[in-house]
Parts: C-alpha cells; sequence; structure tokens
C-alpha cells in the first residue's frame, strides 16, 4: 500500500493534472486509491439498496398503478391529480402536517436552543443533571403513552379527575378523543419528546466555544447576554445550527406515531391526520404502491424544500 | 479539544445581569417541571396498588408503594402466546447484531469518507447529508417491494440488514474523525508501510472512542425501541416493543402492567444515557454541518 501511495504521490507530482483529460485522471485516482473504495462498499452498497434506490423507486412507481401483484400501469400525472383534486382527506393532511411542522418545528428548536444556552453556565455536574431530566423524553421509549393516561377520557384520569374535583367541570373532558383539545395536546406532546439529539448538539457545540471571544467581545463592546448571544455565540456555532435544524425538520414532517399511539388511526374526525397516516393508510393498509409513492414523493419534497428554506434562513445568522 | 472540555471551569463570566438570571432561572424551572413530572408519573403510577390506580379524585402521589404491577407483568408475560423469553430473544437479538454492523461498516466507510481523497466521495458524503433529512416512512413502501425481491420479508434481515446502513452513525463518526484523527499520525505511518485496513483499525479507531460509543448508543436505541413493522408479520420475530405495547393496548384492566411495562422499557435507553452522556456529549461538539 504505501508503494503504491508513494507511487501515487510521485506520478501526482511528475505529471501535472493538465497532461491529462478529466476522465483519464479521475480513473487513475479511481485505481490508486482502490482501498478507499474497498472501504466505503459495503455500508453504501446497503445504503443504496435501502435507502437511495426506494427514494428513486418512489418516485417512478408514483406515476403508475400498482397492488403488487400485477404489473405496475403507467398513469403519468393521474395520481397526483387525483392527490390534490379529489381526496380530501390528504388535503386535510397537508393542512395538519403543515400546522404540526411551522409548531414544533421551530418551537422545539428554539427551546433546544435556548435551554442548551441557559444551562451551558452551570456547573458541570448540575448540568449533567439537567440535561438529563430534558432528554430523557425523547428516548424513553414509549414513555409519552404516559399523556394518555395523565389526559384520560374517564374520570380517573388525573387531569378530569381534578379538574372535576375543583368543580371545573361537570362531566369528564374527552381530551385526545376531542376535536378540539386533541391537536394542541399531541402538539405538547411532541415538544415533550422533541429536546433530542439537536439538543445534545447544542450543548457541545456551546460548551466548544473559546471564552476568549467572549472577551474580545466583551472588550468591543458586547453590552449583555442577547447581543453576545447574536454577535459571538451562534456565528461561532452555526455548523451545530444547521445541523439542529434538519434533525428539527425531519422529526416535524415524520410526526405520526405518537398522533396513533394517543388519539388512534384515525383520530377523531382526521382532526389530527398527517402525511405519515395517509401514506400508511394507503401503502400499509390498502396496499396502493402507486398511489401511496405520489404521497411519499410528496413528504420527501416537503421535508427537502423545508430544509433548503431553512438553510437560506441560517445563512443570516449574527449578521 | 476533548481536554478543553473537561477542564474548563465554571468562572465569572461578564455581561450577566441579576434581572436575566432570574428569568433564566424561572423559566429553566417551569419548563424542568413540564418535562420531569410525566416521568415521575410513569414511575409513581407503577407503583400504585389496585385502589390508588382507581381512585377518586386521583392522587399523584403513591401512599402504599408496591412491585405487585411488575409481578403482574411478569405473569402475564408468562401466559402471553409466544414465549415472551423469545420476544426478549428477538429484541437483544437484532438490536447487538444490527448495532455490531453498524458499527463496523460505518466506522469503516466514515474513515474513507474523513481521512482519504477519491472521486465520487464528496458526492458519497451529500448524499448521506441529505438521507439525514427525510424519515424513513417516506422509503417504507419502496423498501418492502426491494426486501420482497430479496425474500426477506419475515426475517430478521429485513430489520438487522437495513439497520447495518444508518446514516446518523456515519455521520457522527464521519465528522468527529476529522477534528480528532490528525493527518500527520495517518501520514506517517503510511510511510512506515501500514495499510489503509490497519490506520483504519489500529490508528484511528482508539482515537474516536468517543463516537463509536455514541453509535453504538444511538442504533442500539433505535433497535431496541422498534416495535411492529411492515416487514414482519410471524408472531414469533416480533419483538419486545410490540409485545408490550399488546399488554399496554389491553386498556385499563392493565394500568398497572402497562405502567410497569413502560418503566422496564424506558429504563435501559436512560441508563445506557446516563452512563455514556460524556463521551456521547464530546462527540456532538464536531457534529456541526459545513456548507
Amino acid at each position: 500500500m504505501s508503494k503504491k501511495t508513494e507511487v501515487a504521490n510521485a506520478g501526482q507530482a511528475a505529471v501535472s493534472r493538465k497532461d491529462m483529460t478529466r476522465l483519464q485522471w479521475t480513473l487513475k485516482e479511481m485505481k490508486n486509491n482502490k482501498t478507499a473504495y474497498l472501504m466505503v462498499a459495503p455500508f453504501m452498497i446497503i445504503f443504496f439498496v435501502f435507502t437511495v434506490i426506494p427514494v428513486v423507486l418512489s418516485v417512478l412507481l408514483s406515476f403508475t398503478s400498482f397492488n403488487m401483484l400485477q404489473m405496475p400501469k403507467f398513469l403519468f400525472l393521474d395520481n397526483y391529480i387525483r392527490l390534490f383534486l379529489d381526496d380530501d382527506i390528504f388535503i386535510t393532511a397537508v393542512k395538519n402536517t403543515l400546522i404540526f411542522a411551522v409548531i414544533t418545528g421551530p418551537t422545539s428548536y428554539m427551546l433546544s436552543l435556548f435551554i442548551a444556552w441557559f444551562i451551558n453556565e452551570l456547573s458541570p455536574k448540575v448540568r449533567a443533571v439537567v440535561t438529563l431530566i430534558f432528554y430523557a423524553p425523547s428516548i424513553g421509549g414509549n414513555v409519552y403513552l404516559i399523556w394518555g393516561t395523565l389526559f384520560s377520557s374517564d374520570a380517573y384520569g388525573w387531569v378530569n379527575g381534578m379538574l372535576l374535583n375543583m368543580g371545573i367541570i361537570n362531566e369528564p373532558i374527552l381530551w385526545f378523543f376531542d376535536k378540539k383539545y386533541v391537536m394542541p395536546l399531541c402538539i405538547v406532546v411532541a415538544l415533550w419528546t422533541s429536546l433530542g439529539t439537536a439538543f445534545l448538539s447544542f450543548i457541545a457545540g456551546l460548551q466548544g466555544i473559546d471564552k476568549s471571544y467572549y472577551e474580545a467581545a466583551a472588550v468591543d463592546g458586547i453590552r449583555n447576554r442577547w447581543q453576545e448571544l447574536w454577535y459571538v455565540t451562534l456565528p461561532v456555532m452555526k455548523p451545530q445550527l444547521m445541523f439542529g435544524a434538519v434533525l428539527a425538520i425531519t422529526g416535524s414532517f415524520g410526526f405520526g406515531g405518537i398522533v396513533t399511539a394517543l388519539a388512534g388511526f384515525p383520530s377523531v374526525e382526521y382532526s389530527c391526520w398527517t402525511i405519515t397516516h395517509h401514506l400508511d393508510d394507503y401503502g400499509g393498509q390498502r396496499w396502493e404502491v402507486g398511489y401511496s409513492s405520489a404521497i411519499a414523493v410528496l413528504l420527501f419534497a416537503m421535508m427537502i424544500g423545508a430544509n433548503m428554506l431553512v438553510h437560506k434562513i441560517l445563512a443570516k445568522v449574527g449578521q | 479539544m476533548s481536554k478543553k472540555l473537561r477542564t474548563r471551569k465554571h468562572t465569572v463570566v461578564l455581561n450577566r445581569s441579576v434581572g436575566g438570571d432570574m428569568g433564566i432561572t424561572f423559566f429553566l424551572t417551569i419548563m424542568g417541571i413540564f418535562m420531569f413530572l410525566p416521568m415521575l408519573y410513569v414511575i409513581l403510577q407503577s407503583l400504585k396498588p389496585l385502589d390508588e390506580l382507581w381512585m377518586f379524585p386521583p392522587r399523584f402521589y403513591v401512599i402504599n408503594p408496591t412491585l405487585k404491577n411488575f409481578s403482574d407483568l411478569f405473569s402475564l408475560m408468562a401466559d402471553s402466546w409466544v414465549p415472551f423469553s423469545r420476544y426478549i430473544f428477538n429484541t437483544v437479538f437484532i438490536s447487538v447484531t444490527g448495532t455490531f454492523g453498524n458499527l463496523l461498516l460505518a466506522s469503516m466507510a466514515a474513515y474513507a469518507l474523513a481521512k482519504q481523497k477519491f472521486p465520487g466521495r464528496d458526492i458519497m458524503f451529500d448524499m448521506v447529508v441529505k438521507s439525514l433529512m427525510f424519515t424513513s416512512t417516506v422509503t417504507s413502501i419502496a423498501t418492502f417491494i426491494t426486501m420482497s425481491i430479496l425474500h426477506w420479508v419475515d426475517t430478521y434481515f429485513a430489520i438487522i440488514i437495513p439497520a447495518f446502513g444508518y446514516t446518523l452513525g456515519l455521520y457522527l463518526m464521519k465528522q468527529f474523525m476529522e477534528t480528532n484523527v490528525p493527518d500527520a499520525t495517518l501520514e506517517s505511518a503510511r510511510l512506515d508501510g501500514a495499510s489503509e485496513f490497519y490506520a483504519f483499525w489500529v490508528i484511528a479507531m482508539p482515537m474516536v472512542k468517543p463516537a463509536w460509543l455514541t453509535l453504538i448508543i444511538y442504533s442500539f436505541q433505535g433497535l431496541w425501541n422498534s416495535g411492529s413493522s411492515i416487514y414482519i408479520y410471524s408472531e414469533q420475530l416480533k419483538t419486545l416493543n410490540y409485545a408490550i405495547s399488546q399488554i399496554t393496548a389491553a386498556g385499563i384492566a392493565r394500568a398497572g402492567a402497562s405502567a410497569a411495562a413502560t418503566v422496564v422499557m424506558m429504563a435501559v435507553p436512560i441508563l445506557v444515557f446516563v452512563i455514556s452522556q460524556s463521551n456521547i456529549i464530546e462527540t456532538m461538539g464536531s457534529s456541526g454541518m459545513k456548507d
């Protein structure tokens, strides 16, 4: 190997890149790095088979009608037309997904950032405990089911029991099965579980900032912690902000599991029906593969689009 | 980097107002209570005897704590049609093999992506980053087709092999290697005749322990919490999480046992996090996305 590398290095020095066509250069480089390809190959093959190809396949299938038994039939845009013009429940799903995403995405992101920032100045031991308290709900499996017990529809649910006992209500509220309450409640539960990886990333990013920046900033006339945050902290931890944003977007648009567990499938009058649910319904239950692929492609496009938008916004931080 | 994190002391901080400090403490306290109370409530529920679970008005605290719900949970498990040990075996088997494969494949690929330069490298990494931008729900139907072509539907493979390709672990590992494995060390090893595999395994890997611990935890958590899947329909291949959700789904009659089940399921990932917190935070230090 070392010999090969040396030869490669020598080759690079002797033959300038300009003497070759781009293709020749690429081929030569590929030959020199055989081991690198060998090392990425196992992961990349699995990544391609189970992530990249399914995305491409979804796009292709979204133009067809396919039920897994007969050959796919080419429909072109019919699935998409049906989704937007002929499927009221899908429109509800889009609306709910956007409401969820617009509320939970930015809120969980800001919460992660501000809580990480606030606890940054605590002593390490206290910080470790506080971190655990905030982070635990996001990794505790399906511990969010406890919200179903707290807000249970009968008089034995803690919240109903309290309200009845204090005489505020006369009969139990149905909470997760009442159109009025189910959406806000699901948003609260979603936020409760949302201080996850992005939160840890922010904590680490804040700890990695060199203190001399702050001293210099104080000399330069930064007056309070908010200016410090905007002009020093955020620009320095911009890479973490990007990473956190990606995770927040993925989480908020892919929202659905918690609703199914707490409010049922479907939720009362589709009041919390999201695109993920619609996808499960047509894909996992009815096996309308073409139609559900169109749903998947739209969800995919929304997530990628939101990422691009947020990327642009974050570029303005600290300016 | 790591040294700085550990030795950084709590010293006088500039630009702090008393009002701001109080406001922040107040906000943190409120949020802390909001986060902690439901967790506390699960634990208290799991310790309540039957008459306290069905008390009116309901009480938050437990008066006569008992472990009966846990023993009920285990007797419910003993009565199940598929022996419960089978569900436990499935979850442990899937979690361990999937995590191990992901660790090996992802760190090998991360090393090549971080420390070698070759055509296609940036495109590959870019695709990995893009994959973090959408959930696997999006690809689940198409993946089902791939699975049926491979004849993997309703086998362990359907869960384990895709786990080998989890991208978050690869991403964190690659970013961490970039900042924590010095190029000079690798270069001198290469000059001494070390192969890339040797450089990866003997030199780079010991330097990135926090990153592989983090990868193991993420991968394990994901697999440990995996419930029902559209790729698995045999009862014998289903996971612990699925089995426990069946107990929970049986409704109010099993409120105590289901709280006990939730406590058991959440205890594992939380304990793992407590033990490894400092390593995870250290790994997250390099998790940022550069343009």
